[in-house]
């Protein structure tokens, strides 16, 4: 198992690499010119200036094994610095927002509590809500509430955020007034009522985040139930005399959650995705939101950081899921 | 020679065998046992029949619709529903069930197009990797590669970066729809590819397969006569779901503002462009939204039948 994690870790060192560098060759071909709002009186020598101050003027080579070492060795060191208070790179170059001027890094921390917090807490609470429906209809095969769980599912899965967004928007925003539209991210917890208005903003966001969680993870619980349900050992374990709660909630529970955990690890990485459309209808100013004003503003460092920072989530995530499967079943031997 | 003098007749009947029992009726067609099963999926029978008549309706609709989606009555602007504009007008006057039917035909042609090219790519690259172990290893590696892109960021990037060249050259509709379809259908062959791999990889076992090769059979006529055609079912029904994706991930792009150009409706442009008046009349997000969901869900319920009704091990009950 270990040295499983190991190959693989060092499999996915190439792996983001080439990620990497498809991205950059991507933003290469950019025809913007991040010289197009400087007034047309400026001289073209000091355009030329300015270009260079940005990093553009050397070749393409060069400026993607420069930002592969902001990336991977600055940046760490910045971070070790922050942590543990050292001068490591002090001085070094790092990489460096078109917008602001100011460290891509440091704009990205800024935003991560919003998305962390409107994201992470929508999967646990589609995670949540979908375990139960899909254990239940499992167990319930083809009665109503499979059937209406099944309905939903699809539902869910059919109707795309950006229309659920604006509809609950719709229902509980203009009609019925009982939630904010817009996510207000100064707000500050301070106390109950300052909690209250914290958590009536963060309801919409979450649920339209936790439908497609629901909807995916459900139908996968209710369809590993099945596989389980109707294996010897269950009747073994009936034949015991275990109870029926027993037998159900220990024994095939415990079986079915092996494949359900790996496709919970899987799904992190698309969520982060599926949040730049939610974070876009509630005006949550999270990660998502940063990226698609960065693409607006031909920002590139910015969109090449974002944009590989997705891929560095989607890479991890797939060893966790396949560490994870071997670790929960013991018939899964990757040696 | 008593041998030579008998005729199979009197061996059957010296030697008492049974004679095989001759078929009275002609076989069953394999596509009418499909169809036998897939009409007992209820959901599926309505899922079709829902999709078939959206897409007859966006696409003959507009012949018998007297408005023009782009026909601009400032007079008549944000109109609620009546009889004359049965989903009312938008901000300048346009009929909004005009531009419905125009924006679904984009929706529609822009799913099955990138469906088709996701498809044909994916299939490719799927029989490939089955039939030929040498590509098996390279082109899995390249598919893992491609499951590990962030595809909706770099889908915004695309969007981003060859909208303009592609303007100039085809012009603004047509650059557009080439960028949005290439763009979907380079990044979702990657399931249909994994799965035709998969079946290729079990049907290149078998004994008829065996058999043709005994015989001679090239590559070519081995793919297209005795490997295509039995892992049609997978593909059929990653079609479906592809075309369930395409239309999302449109309607997404254009939701973002990185889709197609304002005066040019689609579904998902109609929906971007009425979350601006969500307080005054939010009836305009509903009648795109809805558009979008019921073909989904209908196409998803439809691919679910499918899958049903493809596979023999569930057929045969």
């Amino acid at each position: 198992m270990l040295t499983f994690t190991i190959r693989r870790l060092i499999l996915a060192v190439p792996t983001l690499l080439f990620i990497s560098l498809i991205i950059f060759l991507l933003l290469e071909l950019a025809p913007g010119d991040p010289m197009a709002q400087v007034p047309l009186t400026v001289p073209p020598d000091v355009k030329e200036k300015m270009r260079l101050a940005l990093g553009l003027g050397e070749p393409f080579h060069i400026r993607f094994w420069k930002w592969i070492v902001q990336f991977f060795w600055i940046e760490p060191q910045v971070f070790i610095d922050h942590l543990i208070g050292t001068s490591l790179s002090d001085g070094k170059l790092r990489v460096i927002s078109w917008q602001t001027r100011s460290p891509v890094m440091d704009i990205v921390v800024q935003r991560m509590p919003q998305t962390l917090w409107v994201v992470g807490m929508s999967y646990v609470v589609g995670v949540l809500i979908a375990l139960p429906i899909g254990i239940y209809s499992a167990y319930r095969q083809y009665s109503v509430f499979d059937q209406a769980g099944t309905f939903i599912t699809m539902v869910g899965y059919s109707i795309p955020p950006f229309f659920t967004g604006p509809l609950i928007i719709v229902i509980f925003s203009v009609q019925l007034g009982w939630f904010p539209s817009i996510y207000d991210t100064t707000h500050q917890v301070v106390d109950w009522a300052t909690f209250k208005v914290q958590l009536q903003q963060m309801i919409m966001p979450v649920m339209v985040l936790a439908l497609q969680t629901t909807a995916q993870i459900g139908r996968f619980m209710r369809a590993s139930m099945l596989d389980n349900l109707n294996q010897d050992y269950v009747r073994t374990a009936r034949a015991k005399g275990l109870s029926e709660a027993v037998v159900v909630m220990v024994h095939v529970l415990r079986n079915s959650m092996i494949p359900v955990v790996t496709v919970i690890a899987l799904g992190v990485p698309a969520i982060f995705g599926g949040a730049i459309i939610t974070e876009q209808v509630f005006k949550v100013n999270g990660i998502g939101q940063l990226l698609i004003t960065a693409i607006y503003a031909n920002d590139l460092p910015m969109v090449q950081t974002i944009t590989f920072m997705f891929a560095v989530l989607i890479v991890f995530f797939n060893l966790i899921a396949d560490v994870l499967y071997g670790i929960l079943d013991p018939r899964i031997r990757y040696d | 020679m008593t041998e030579t003098e008998r005729n199979p007749e009197s061996t059957l009947a010296t030697t008492g065998a049974l004679p095989d029992p001759i078929p009275t009726t002609p076989p069953r067609n394999k596509w009418r046992d499909v169809w036998d099963q897939f009409k007992t999926h209820r959901g599926a029978l309505v899922g079709g029949i829902v999709f078939c008549s959206l897409v007859l309706l966006v696409l003959v609709g507009p012949y018998f619709w007297p408005f023009d989606p782009t026909y601009i009555d400032i007079r008549a602007r944000n109109q609620g529903p009546s009889l004359a504009h049965p989903f009312g007008t938008d901000q300048l006057g346009r009929d909004t069930l005009a531009r419905m039917m125009a924006g679904g035909r984009v929706s529609v042609a822009v799913g099955i197009t990138a469906m088709l090219l996701a498809l044909g790519l994916g299939s490719f690259i799927g029989v490939m990797a089955g039939y030929f172990r040498k590509l098996d290893g390279p082109l899995m590696r390249l598919t893992d590669l491609f499951l590990a892109l962030p595809l909706l960021p770099l889908l915004l990037v695309m969007m981003l970066l060859f909208r303009d060249p592609l303007n100039s050259r085809f012009g603004p509709e047509t650059g557009i729809f080439i960028l949005i379809v290439v763009s979907i259908g380079m990044t979702s062959w990657m399931p249909t590819a994994r799965i035709v791999r998969g079946d290729v990889l079990a049907i290149k076992e078998r004994e008829f397969i065996l058999a043709a090769r005994s015989i001679g059979t090239s590559s070519t006529m081995m793919i297209m006569r005795h490997i295509l055609p039995n892992v049609l079912s997978p593909i059929m029904v990653s079609a479906t779901l592809g075309i369930a994706n395409a239309i999302i991930t449109e309607s997404a792009l254009s939701f973002l503002g990185l889709g197609f150009p304002p005066d040019f409706p689609t579904w998902g442009r109609l929906l971007f462009d009425a979350t601006d008046y969500l307080q005054q009349y939010p009836e305009r997000v509903i009648w795109p939204g809805m558009a979008i969901s019921l073909t989904v869900l209908s196409v998803n319920y439809l691919g679910d039948g499918l899958r049903d009704a493809l596979d023999p091990r569930i057929r045969g009950r």
